[in-house]
């Protein structure tokens, strides 16, 4: 018997292993938001759905879930443009800081990315309360921008870091001031770092919970995970609701893997500091 | 000149570290100072007296504290050993070139993207006593045979951690595949040359040079264990019978719902303790391995 066919069989059946044990638990979940409210409590269940808009309606209408979704796109989106923001510029710096400075910075920074959260939200939550910032945006974006910080750091200090300096000099020597070295020409080049560490970051802020449900209890403000988590029927839990959500939350973060996959591969592992 | 070049860097660093300072730094030590005080939320009129470690000798003798600590250990040393497992033949099996790895890299990354929130509500409705997937896959039409998965309570710790190695096998998987790709595949040529099979190549090769990066995965994952919260809240609030009532979903609800805002912190600064020493050997690791390399 050939053993080249085996092998291959054995291999294209590994991949598809992969591929369900990844698809088939989020794809048996979702299809309940295309169910009708008998379908989704069948006994037992019903795995194809009648592809039914009931539920979509419900959870915009009855729900409001778009509420949630413009408090999620606000709160993520400028996490994301204050972040790589900041990270840009503290990347660039410690990659022109004589080594000894750079890595021990670099070092305190991953060190602060490993902390619990746990060991922080009380005296966040106290400081927010102090200010009057509980249940407004930036209470919560304010402290996502240092959760997310580190890895941004980490992935733009090894971008710059990799860059020639000669590049700078080169502007430099054709006179520009180093910081209009950095904006026009150092900010260009560097634009795949950028992206990645903004990719990063916004599927960070994008699904972060457990600060969402401490800092806006008020659910003018609630973020779209904390109304996912805290979804409640009036007497038995809206499944079908709770799925609609789901998909509408995670079908922009599913486009960018499908999109973009190469660059979260390559900035997480650079990094290897949680996203 | 140079001077001037630095003192620029610096500028342009402050901003991120102050950040850092105000929002992480400052609370960590803050977080210790209240663990020293008694502090309820809703009872401001009791002022907040200090009281030592006073704190910490009530959290020694917490039978749910105790409880909450091994709950803990279970889930991260179980979660954590599936996870490598699971990891490695995942990376192994994205990493060799075929047509239709990017489609596979893509969906191996979704249960990472999807927010924890939403994987809690999936297992959560999979794992429904009576129109649950998991009860049917197992016992089809046998409807009296079904299992009330989250109302038990080992087979509730069950259901989290399988939950948990679900969603984040493959940000193990990412770390490794780093690890993989630094081998250089003359290796593997010659070893093929002098008549190596598939598993002599794994051991002899493949084995040894991926162990730092399984180490790192290893210790990010561990790190990363004890942080649960989002699984266990939405899942089983912590129940049945505490039986997933983690530390860290303990802390918060000391903190949070009974306000006892003195006696949480004792617990947050516990857990903040059993991850710095792992953090302070992953920080070490990770940090030499990566600036070698690139700074």
């Amino acid at each position: 018997m050939n053993v080249r066919p085996l092998k291959k069989l054995g291999f294209g059946m590994a991949v598809l292993g992969a591929a369900a044990f990844s698809l088939i638990p989020f794809l048996l979940f979702v299809s309940s938001a295309f169910k009708t409210q008998t379908e989704v409590t069948a006994i037992p269940p019903q795995i194809w759905p009648s592809f039914s808009p009931a539920f979509f309606r419900s959870a915009i209408v009855r729900y409001d879930i778009f509420k949630y979704l413009v408090n999620s796109v606000i709160v993520a989106g400028t996490t994301t443009v204050v972040t790589v923001f900041l990270g840009a510029l503290a990347g660039y710096g410690l990659a022109r800081l004589p080594r000894r400075w750079s890595h021990l910075t670099l070092m305190v920074i991953l060190a602060c990315a490993m902390f619990p959260q746990i060991a922080i939200v009380g005296p966040i939550w106290r400081f927010l309360r102090h200010l009057g910032w509980l249940n407004t945006y930036q209470g919560l974006i304010l402290p996502y921008v240092a959760l997310t910080l580190p890895l941004a750091i980490w992935i733009l200090a090894l971008f710059f870091g990799q860059m020639p300096e000669e590049i700078e000099s080169a502007a430099l020597v054709d006179g520009c001031t180093r910081l209009q070295a950095l904006v026009r020409v150092i900010v260009p080049i560097s634009a795949p770092g950028l992206f990645t560490a903004a990719i990063l970051t916004f599927i960070y802020a994008w699904n972060e919970f457990f600060l969402a449900l401490l800092i806006v209890t008020d659910p003018v403000r609630q973020t779209m995970p904390v109304g996912i988590a805290l979804f409640q029927g009036e007497h038995t839990v809206p499944w079908g609701e709770i799925a609609a959500a789901s998909l509408i939350t995670t079908a922009p973060l599913v486009i960018m893997v499908l999109l973009f996959q190469r660059r979260i591969v390559s900035g997480l592992s650079a990094g290897a500091i949680k996203g | 000149m140079i001077a001037k070049q630095h003192r620029l860097s610096v500028v342009l660093i402050s901003p991120a570290l102050l950040v850092l300072v105000v929002f992480i730094g400052a609370p960590v030590i803050q977080s210790v100072s209240l663990s020293l005080h008694r502090i309820v939320i809703s009872l401001p009129q009791l002022q907040t007296p200090f009281v030592g470690l006073g704190n910490y000798q009530e959290l020694f003798h917490d039978a749910v504290a105790r409880h909450s600590f091994w709950v803990t250990i279970v889930f991260v040393s179980t979660t954590t050993f599936f996870e490598l497992i699971l990891g490695l033949l995942l990376a192994l099996l994205i990493h060799r070139h075929f047509p239709g790895r990017g489609s596979l890299r893509a969906c191996v990354l979704i249960p990472w993207a999807i927010p924890t929130v939403v994987s809690a509500q999936m297992w959560r409705f999979l794992f429904n006593d009576a129109y649950g997937m998991i009860n049917y896959a197992i016992f089809g039409n046998g409807v009296t045979h079904y299992v009330p998965w989250l109302a038990e309570p080992g087979l509730a710790l069950c259901a989290v951690i399988l939950a948990d190695i679900w969603k984040t096998s493959s940000f193990a998987a990412l770390l490794i595949l780093a690890g993989l790709q630094i081998i250089p595949e003359e290796l593997y040529q010659a070893a093929r040359v002098d008549g190596a099979g598939l598993w002599r190549r794994f051991w002899h090769i493949t084995w040894p040079l991926i162990r730092p990066a399984l180490l790192v995965a290893l210790l990010f994952r561990t790190i990363d264990a004890f942080r649960v919260f989002d699984l266990a809240f939405v899942m089983t609030q912590g129940g049945p019978a505490d039986a997933t009532n983690v530390l860290q979903l303990y802390g918060y609800k000391k903190m949070f719902i009974e306000g006892w805002m003195g006696y949480g912190s004792a617990i947050s600064v516990s857990v903040f303790v059993m991850i710095l020493v792992l953090a302070i050997v992953y920080v070490r690791m990770v940090g030499r391995r990566l600036l070698e390399k690139s700074l």
